[in-house]
């Protein structure tokens, strides 16, 4: 609007001036993003594991539902250097194993060769990006050996493979669901704020039902419902809906208040008074001024979903075989006695950890970073 | 404050009522019923399995259905469970005493450990243990319950120190009542850990930031300058200032005791109403988990009325009339 860039147009020398000095709020909040340590340290872990997530069929050795039944419950391959001979090598190598005793699935070693893990080799065919076909994959060792850097599981599956293909469904699916809740969020709650009155009472008496339930219970009676009978993908993004229907509402009420506050702001009373219509104030005005809040709540809420997820495919309710998550590949650890001999298979679990502390420690150093109350330059 | 309360507890009736239209909906969703397992059991013939839709009342329409759960409901009776043969209230009391026993334990913990811990990390800002245990409270918040029950569960195996999974030993029956206690107290010492070390994990970091936001006001400036000394300052009145914002998580905590250990009820094996649920969600025992689904909703709402009810008392600044 013209109107509102004149003062700017009468006196350009003075503000020129002052433009130097002055920063939009997204800069200022960038510059204490930067100073927040922990922030930025879970913001460089989130890349790394979304990249991992992004390459995961060139960083695993093996794919998806490779599997040797020969060697089921292995542990975990560590990479050597010096050979039985007392020899160093250069280039790190492992040994071939052997099955010696199924029932304590304990492995013995051929010393006689060794392996040595070679980078970018041939190896199981994939479509990188999901187009490009490639055999070339980061690691790998000569065949009859294998590579199983955190162990395999039941059926002889590599556990890091898994994991990493895994980081496909566990990462994006707390970025999903917040991409359903944000603009639901953003309407309801917008309307509700907005309006005000008996608009505002029933709408969120419809949203305090959803908040009203222990979350997990609703989740575990939704994943009830879900058919059993439909793919993986197809279960998988039922997942993110049922956690989107459980989430949309808390959010909804978080910006019904912010709106409610941002109502009574003079720029918002100004906007009234040029006559501006309701459905220009809030898209030009309200909405663009809960951005800040918008991104604060959305990463602390992507870790919400990621357990979320995780929890379910832990309890079988979520994503299932043959696909994997972390929570389902964790599950493979809740029988006491596969654990108490394969403890590898806790694996998993540290990475959703990792990826969850991540998030938080992002969410809070953005949350800081939004919060002008905190912000002391 | 009474007309407060009671004006709370009326506009709880069309929550609750959203509640049980929302719970019914959701199993009404769900494909196939319980009957559909018996049904294709050879030995029950085709008149019993109607009978059962009849006793039921699944051959009726679904409002009917719902007002007939309902009008139960209100006299007190929950319904049947398909799968145990037994009342649904029946089956959630034998259930709700051993989930509000791990949670309480848990909750105790959290708030005897958290408080000193908060108070602590914030009057020693930045310094090496407020650095340590901020670190632990992120990992506390960010670890799901099943896996550092996992965790637990493995090092118990590995040790031996304590008995894995379940609330009681095979000779718990034949054990004095002493020994019933230190039996029971040896098996919930996994489950309360690790719901105490993710309620002392959220506890702590709230308990932090609310007593450096207090620490910043200007009548604690005040009684410093007055020259009272740093402990009467702290504990006299910033702590008390601080404790107060908790009271609202308090209730939260309140609310979700029933609900707050379902995952880890699962995997170290105790024997309450998360176990339950989840059983029931998968046998499809449609009134078990209505029941509990109700059951969990009641009350968080409740808890949440409590919160608001206790804040107003400690803070005279909160006036609802």
């Amino acid at each position: 609007m013209a109107t509102e860039r004149l003062p700017m147009q009468r006196a350009p020398a003075l503000f020129a001036e002052q433009r130097v000095a002055a920063r939009t709020p997204w800069q200022l909040a960038w510059r204490q993003l930067r100073k927040h340590r922990l922030a930025m340290v879970g913001g460089v872990i989130l890349i790394i594991l979304y990249a991992m997530a992004l390459f995961a069929d060139v960083l695993a050795p093996y794919s998806l539902d490779y599997n040797d039944r020969a060697k089921f419950y292995h542990p975990p391959t560590l990479p050597r250097f010096i050979d039985a001979q007392g020899r160093f090598h250069w280039r790190p190598f492992v040994y071939n194993t052997r099955l010696v005793d199924p029932g304590l699935r304990t492995f013995s070693e051929d010393r006689t060769t060794t392996y040595p893990i070679r980078f970018f080799v041939r190896a199981e065919p994939y479509r990188l990006f999901w187009v490009v076909p490639s055999r070339i994959r980061l690691m790998g060792v000569d065949e009859p050996a294998r590579l199983f850097l955190l162990g395999t599981d039941g059926f002889g599956r590599d556990l890091l493979s898994r994991i990493l293909y895994g980081s496909r469904v566990s990462l994006i699916v707390g970025i999903l669901v917040v991409s359903v809740t944000i603009p639901i969020g953003m309407v309801y709650g917008g309307i509700a704020g907005f309006y005000g009155g008996r608009v505002d009472n029933i709408m969120m008496r419809l949203a305090e039902v959803i908040i009203a339930f222990p979350a997990f219970y609703l989740l575990l009676t939704l994943s009830a419902v879900l058919p059993t009978n439909v793919g993986c993908t197809t279960r998988f993004y039922l997942i993110v809906v049922i956690l989107a229907f459980i989430g949309w509402a808390g959010f909804s009420r978080l910006i019904r208040g912010f709106v409610l506050s941002l109502k009574q702001r003079e720029y918002v009373l100004a906007a009234r008074a040029m006559g501006l219509d309701d459905l220009r104030i809030i898209l030009r005005h309200i909405l663009p001024n809960t951005a800040s809040l918008v991104i604060v709540v959305a990463s602390l809420s992507i870790p919400g979903a990621i357990l979320g997820e995780s929890g379910l495919s832990f309890l079988g309710l979520g994503v299932r075989e043959p696909c994997s998550s972390w929570g389902n590949l964790l599950s493979a650890g809740a029988n006491l006695v596969n654990l108490s001999r394969s403890p590898w298979l806790l694996f998993p679990g540290l990475f959703i950890i990792v990826a969850v502390v991540a998030y938080n420690f992002l969410g809070d150093g953005l949350r800081d970073a939004f919060d002008p109350r905190l912000r002391t330059s | 404050m009474l007309r407060h309360i009671v004006r709370r507890l009326l506009q709880l009736i069309p929550l609750l009522l959203g509640i049980t239209i929302l719970s019914f909906l959701i199993i009404q969703l769900s494909p196939g019923d319980f009957l559909a397992e018996i049904r294709l059991n050879p030995v029950v013939s085709q008149e019993t399995v109607d009978q059962m839709r009849a006793n039921f009342g699944l051959d009726r329409p679904l409002h009917i259905q719902y007002l007939r759960w309902l009008a139960n409901i209100v006299r007190g009776d929950f319904g049947y469970s398909f799968a145990y043969q037994v009342p649904v209230l029946w089956l959630i009391n034998s259930r709700l005493l051993n989930t509000l026993l791990l949670n309480v334990v848990a909750l105790i913990i959290a708030w005897l450990l958290a408080v000193p811990i908060g108070i602590h990390a914030a009057t020693r800002q930045y310094s090496a243990t407020d650095n340590l245990f901020s670190f632990a409270a992120y990992i506390g918040i960010s670890t799901p319950t099943f896996f550092s029950g996992l965790l637990l569960l493995y090092l118990a195996f590995v040790t031996g120190w304590l008995p894995i999974g379940g609330m009681t030993s095979l000779d718990y029956s034949l054990l004095p009542w002493w020994g019933k206690i230190l039996d029971v107290a040896r098996h919930i010492v996994i489950p309360a850990s690790v719901l105490g070390f993710l309620a002392v994990a959220g506890l702590m970091r709230q308990m932090r930031a609310n007593l450096l936001e207090v620490l910043r006001q200007d009548y604690v400036k005040t009684a410093r300058s007055k020259g009272l000394a740093d402990r009467v300052v702290i504990y006299k009145h910033a702590v008390r200032n601080a404790i107060n914002p908790l009271i609202t998580l308090f209730g939260l905590e309140l609310g979700g005791l029933l609900s707050g250990s379902a995952i880890l009820e699962n995997v170290v094996g105790w024997p309450g109403l998360g176990q339950l649920i989840l059983d029931s969600v998968i046998r499809k025992d449609l009134y078990v988990v209505m029941g509990s689904l109700l059951l969990g909703g009641v009350t968080l709402v409740l808890g949440n009325l409590i919160a608001d009810i206790l804040l107003a008392v400690a803070d005279p600044r909160i006036r609802y009339d």
